[in-house]
């Protein structure tokens, strides 16, 4: 826990015009004929939890290396605060990295570890004591110092190599998929403490992840990544309510996704259907687009300004909700219904939804 | 079948002795096996306690411990162990010095000629200890270099570093990359992440390289009997005795070592335990 004591070694952050604390500027990676990265500029500002976001194999990892130190970029730069970092070692830079496998030395005990890092910035011995114990304190490792990597469970070396990473303090953070070798039950808890520590040491965390709840429950950005490129970056409520890309719609949950052309009037006509009002700014009239809904914005009864009728095919109960495939004209709509509804198999229903929960995008050509 | 039928005691106990024979097949298999081993290290240890008669120590006469407590009791033979232990100590250091960095540019680099370092490096593992000493000569002969104690120290250092590569190779192969890249993402620059990390974990491939290279040069003869010029170590002092008759001291000096070497295994084997359930 932080305590007046210890709040010195963990400034709060002040949202000052500081210069982000990471920037990357046309950072495009090449492994002989594979593009892992492609001109990726971005900027994550002081003190957030940034998420990258993407299926495996578009490129977060090599990204997370670059800015770490251990891959080079093939072209662009890297600045860490007004820092060219670019071509550093990664023990020039600001930064520190929890890895996937943890790699926790296995030859050093838990204290050993967290000190490595101080020990080699030439702290004094008293102080690397009172730092390592403070910071093993808030991952909740108290007398844990003397034992071995391997006598840990996952979670508990999860948290050592946190606690080895933030005794250092660096500007920034980089974890990456730091949870993927958790249980269910586990990883939600440590999303939740990660937050909490991130919270409480107000250092910018960049977290890699392919897991989309993991990242809307913990950050404040994500930049959702595909094929080395960032799709679209924003908050999580943003992100899943007004996704720009298809990609980006089906990545981030279930969507229902509609064909349709823009009108004169400023609405969509929907393919198969008539026309549906949007609170969003769209193409010039005539472009293609495709409307989406998010399946727990949909109602099925006939009280919002979009409508559409329908037959039940499918019902099923998913536990938090139930679960409804309607075939439509315009296509076959899922909707997720809190209560559990009247409708049955065969019934012919009108499914709605309101202009706001609409969003565009633009059809891919 | 009828015969087995006049004695039913028989009939029941047979099957029985052959499960237990089937049982304990690979027991009694090993058992055989290091019996063979073990028989002409046994009949070296028995016979250091001999009292030949006359100067040959092949008949056994009567036990003594005279040999024992004066094991440098033969002319020639102090010297030529100090020749042996100096040229092993100073041949395993430099070949496991060598040896380790090469199997760490082997592992780790991708560089012009790594394909046929590869297979150069195992070349002294393959070639027959005769063509090898033959040729070392050759050469040594060729450039004018007189043999003795250096021809030897660099013969066995030839030889040892592909036993060396090998060993400390196979530990840098199961070796996480990602421990070096967490000391430099921690602050430690290329020496102190392989002060710190790198050679601790992999030190007892390079103990066990430095073990075996130590132990190959102790015991060579053939490519040291080329390359020796008027130096004598312990097997050609052995050698040159065999034909005027072999000391009891030789045996005593081989169960040393063969002491000293079993000591050495079962505290490496400690240690590692030790280590794993520390
Ligand atoms: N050292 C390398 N050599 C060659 N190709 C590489 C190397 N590292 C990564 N790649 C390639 O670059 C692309 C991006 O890899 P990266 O590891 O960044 O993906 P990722 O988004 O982290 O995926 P995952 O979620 O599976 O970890 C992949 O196609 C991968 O095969
Ligand atoms: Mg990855």
């Amino acid at each position: 826990m932080i305590t007046a004591e210890n709040a010195a070694h963990f400034p709060r952050v002040s949202k000052s015009p500081e210069p982000p604390d990471v920037r990357l500027q046309g950072v495009t990676k090449r492994f002989e004929d594979v593009l892992a990265v492609d001109e990726l500029t971005l900027e994550i500002p002081r003190g957030s939890f940034f998420a990258l976001l993407g299926p495996s194999g578009c490129g977060k990892t090599t990204t997370l290396r670059m800015i770490g130190g251990f891959e080079d970029p093939s072209e662009g730069r890297i600045l860490l605060g007004d820092h060219d970092v670019t071509g550093l070692p990664s023990y020039k830079r600001d930064v520190n990295t929890v890895f996937q496998s943890y790699a926790l030395f296995p030859h050093l005990d838990v204290f050993e570890n967290v000190a490595f890092g101080l020990k080699r910035r030439k702290v004094a011995k008293a102080e690397i004591a009172k730092r390592a114990r403070e910071m093993l304190a808030i991952v909740g490792l108290e007398g844990m110092d003397r034992r071995k990597p391997r006598q840990l469970s996952g979670g508990q070396q999860q948290r050592v190599a946190l606690a080895r990473a933030l005794v250092n303090h660096p500007r920034v953070l980089l974890l990456d998929e730091p949870l993927g070798a958790l249980d269910l039950k586990l990883r939600k808890q440590m999303q939740l403490e990660l937050k909490r520590i991130q919270h409480e040491v107000g250092i910018t965390f960049v977290h890699v992840t392919h897991d989309q709840e993991e990242a809307m429950t913990m950050a404040d950005s994500i930049a959702v990544m595909s094929r080395g490129r960032i799709e679209q970056l924003g908050g999580p409520t943003e992100l899943y309510e007004r996704p720009r890309t298809a990609f980006v719609a089906g990545f981030l949950g279930v969507s229902n996704l509609l064909g349709g052309t823009v009108t004169t009037s400023g609405a969509v006509r929907v393919d198969g259907t008539g026309e549906i009002r949007v609170d969003a700014p769209l193409p010039p009239a005539g472009t293609r687009v495709q409307v989406g809904v998010r399946p727990e914005k949909l109602r099925l009864d006939d009280s919002a300004a979009n409508s559409v009728s329908g037959t039940v095919v499918e019902r099923a109960y998913i536990g938090v909700a139930t679960q409804y495939v309607v075939d439509t004209p315009a296509g076959r709509l899922t909707v997720f219904v809190q209560s559990s509804g009247t409708a049955a198999e065969g019934d012919a229903v009108r499914v709605s939804w309101d202009p706001e929960s609409t969003f565009v995008l633009e059809e891919a050509s | 079948m009828t015969s087995y039928a006049a004695t039913p005691a028989r009939v029941r106990s047979l099957p029985r002795a052959w499960a237990f024979v089937r049982r304990h097949l690979l027991t009694v298999y090993a058992a055989l096996a290091l019996l063979y081993l073990m028989l002409p290290i046994g009949v070296v240890v028995l016979f250091s306690f001999n009292d030949p008669v006359g100067r040959f120590n092949y008949t056994w006469e009567g036990f003594t411990l005279d040999h024992w407590l004066n094991p440098f009791g033969v002319p020639g033979i102090q010297e030529s162990i100090t020749t042996s232990l100096e040229i092993a100590a100073l041949a395993s250091l430099t070949a496991t010095t060598l040896g380790t960095l090469i199997a760490l540019a082997l592992v780790r680099y991708a560089f012009r000629g790594r394909g046929a370092t590869n297979i150069f490096i195992f070349l002294p593992m393959t070639t027959p200890e005769v063509v090898l000493g033959a040729s070392l000569l050759t050469l040594f002969l060729n450039l004018g270099v007189s043999t003795g104690f250096w021809t030897i120290f660099i013969a066995h250092v030839m030889f040892n570093i592909s036993f060396v590569v090998v060993t400390v190779r196979a530990r840098i192969v199961g070796f996480d990359r990602h421990l070096e890249e967490a000391a430099m993402d921690l602050g430690a620059n290329e020496w102190t992440t392989f002060w710190r990390v790198t050679l601790p974990l992999i030190a007892p491939g390079i103990v066990a390289g430095a073990l075996i290279a130590f132990a190959l040069s102790v015991d060579d003869f053939v490519i040291t009997n080329f390359n020796a010029g008027a130096t004598v170590t312990f097997p050609l002092y052995v050698w040159g005795a065999a034909r005027i008759g072999v000391p009891p001291q030789v045996n005593v000096i081989g169960t040393a070592i063969f002491a000293v070497a079993v000591i050495l295994m079962l505290a490496n084997v400690l240690l590692q335990r030790r280590k794993e359930h520390a």
